[in-house]
């Protein structure tokens, strides 16, 4: 799967690196970086997971 | 699944009461995870169900537009999912045994019920005609968003989250804004003294008036009068003194209500008698049950805990139920200040700065009960507060903790 950030509607409130933290990560510049754009199958669950957190909806993901 | 679900199977008609985050986010995980037969989405409000967050944040300072309040990334998103949303209708009234919801626009049967019906903004007594304002609804800050202005003169009552937060929109809008607070320290309830002091000192380096300790006699049209006898003139007055669980429609119906609707530890609502009702959940903020992470009831009025607990909540009446237990987390964006809290505060024995300072706008305090981490605070430490949610979820023992900070 691919992870897209809409980064206009991402306001860094680090939901989706409490869901997964080896893929998403929050730094102390205050913007989100994506550490791994297309992880495997093995990630989807808390991929889902932090698509579910994000407060703005500013995560999708494509196939 | 559960011992005690009378119709287990899987098409059972679902009634979801509220239809704010925690009802839509309730109705969207039981069609996700498996129910087939009808979802009915009841909510108050006349509109399309909105997010709250950025009325008193983005939304109240003009940076984003209604079209970033919906709840749902497309128009038809109900329509898709196969959930009939009902708007303008309020609950009125439960019929436990014959499985009834009563509604202004009639009754509702159902096989299975999610009370979502969250809270309401708590109001004060002010003279007639008085420019005074609330902050809960997107009506609400449609009005209030008319009045930061240049120059006008703005009271907040109540130092909260929400009123720190309507302060630093007003201000950044040009207004000269005063905070008033009845308590000697802000905050105090949610984050202890020292650190309620430290978000405190938010308001004065932003050049925002902040008076502790005195309550307020009354409002008037002209302005805000204190108790100690002192006018603070005024072009808008909001208050934000918190809201109260909406549970009146409730009151006769059997359930167990106290400070919200009791639930057991897997979201099911729990009679008079403290009994698990087996095909009736609640979730969000009008939902009180046993966390027992942290071996405490809680209610919690916070957007994370209306998405987890939504979605806990759903499982459980699709028969997967399972104990709820989260690390609670709220945010609050002041002044471009970004505030964290994961956890609790409450009975604390010790709070530590273990980063930076708090006081000068930059820093993390960790929060000890017994020998164990039990909430994690930042100021500006966005990724270091994240940090501690696994241990916070592992029930972490304080020595753990402070390895963690290297202190």
């Amino acid at each position: 799967m691919k992870i897209t950030v809409d980064f206009d509607r991402c306001q860094s409130n680090a939901l989706c690196m409490s869901a997964a933290p080896e893929i998403f990560e929050v730094r102390d510049d205050g913007f989100l970086y994506v550490l791994i754009e297309e992880p495997g199958e093995e990630h989807r669950a808390k991929v889902e997971e932090a698509i579910m957190l994000c407060p703005t909806q500013a995560i999708s993901v494509s196939a | 699944m559960t011992n005690g679900l009378i119709d287990a199977s899987a098409d059972a008609s679902i009634v979801v009461v509220g239809a704010s985050l925690a009802g839509v986010r309730a109705a969207e995980a039981l069609r996700r995870h498996g129910a087939t037969g009808s979802i009915t989405l009841v909510g108050a409000e006349e509109r399309q169900p909105y997010d709250r967050p950025p009325l008193s944040k983005a939304f109240l300072t003009g940076d984003i537009g209604e079209d970033r309040l919906s709840l749902t990334r497309a128009d038809n998103a109900f329509a898709e999912q196969g959930i009939e949303l009902r708007t303008g209708v309020s609950a009125i009234g439960l019929h436990l045994r014959e499985r009834t919801l009563i509604t202004s626009a009639g009754p509702i049967p159902f096989d299975r019920l999610v009370v979502a019906t969250g809270t309401s903004v708590r109001r004060l007594p002010h003279s007639d005609g008085a420019p005074v304002f609330t902050l809960r609804t997107l009506d609400d800050a449609r009005a209030l968003q008319t009045r930061l202005t240049e120059g006008a003169r703005i009271v907040v009552i109540g130092a909260g989250f929400i009123g720190a937060e309507v302060a630093a929109a007003a201000k950044s809008k040009g207004g000269e804004v005063t905070v008033v607070e009845a308590l000697p320290v802000p905050l105090e309830r949610q984050l202890g003294a020292d650190m309620g002091l430290a978000c405190s000192l938010l308001h004065e380096r932003n050049g925002v008036t902040l008076r502790t300790g005195v309550g307020v006699a009354s409002i008037e049209l002209h302005g805000v009068v204190l108790a100690d006898g002192t006018t603070l003139p005024a072009d808008t007055m909001v208050v934000g003194i918190g809201v109260s669980p909406n549970t009146e429609w409730l009151s006769g119906s059997g359930i167990s209500l106290g400070d919200g609707v009791q639930c057991d530890e897997t979201c099911r609502v729990v009679d008079e008698r403290g009994q698990s009702i087996p095909h009736v959940v609640a979730c969000g903020d009008v939902a009180r049950w046993p966390n027992d992470l942290f071996d405490e009831q809680m209610r919690v009025e916070h957007w994370t805990n209306a998405v987890e607990m939504a979605d806990h909540a759903a499982r459980t009446l699709l028969g997967d139920a399972q104990p709820f237990r989260p690390v609670p987390y709220f945010w609050s964006d002041q002044y471009g200040t970004k505030i964290q809290f994961l956890g609790r505060s409450t009975g604390f024995d010790e709070v530590r700065v273990v980063d930076g300072d708090p006081a000068s706008g930059a820093g993390v305090a960790l929060y000890r009960r017994g020998d164990r981490l039990v909430g994690a605070l930042g100021l500006n430490r966005i990724k270091a507060v994240m940090g501690y949610r696994a241990l916070l979820a592992d029930a972490a023992s304080w020595s753990t903790a402070l390895e963690k900070a290297g202190v």
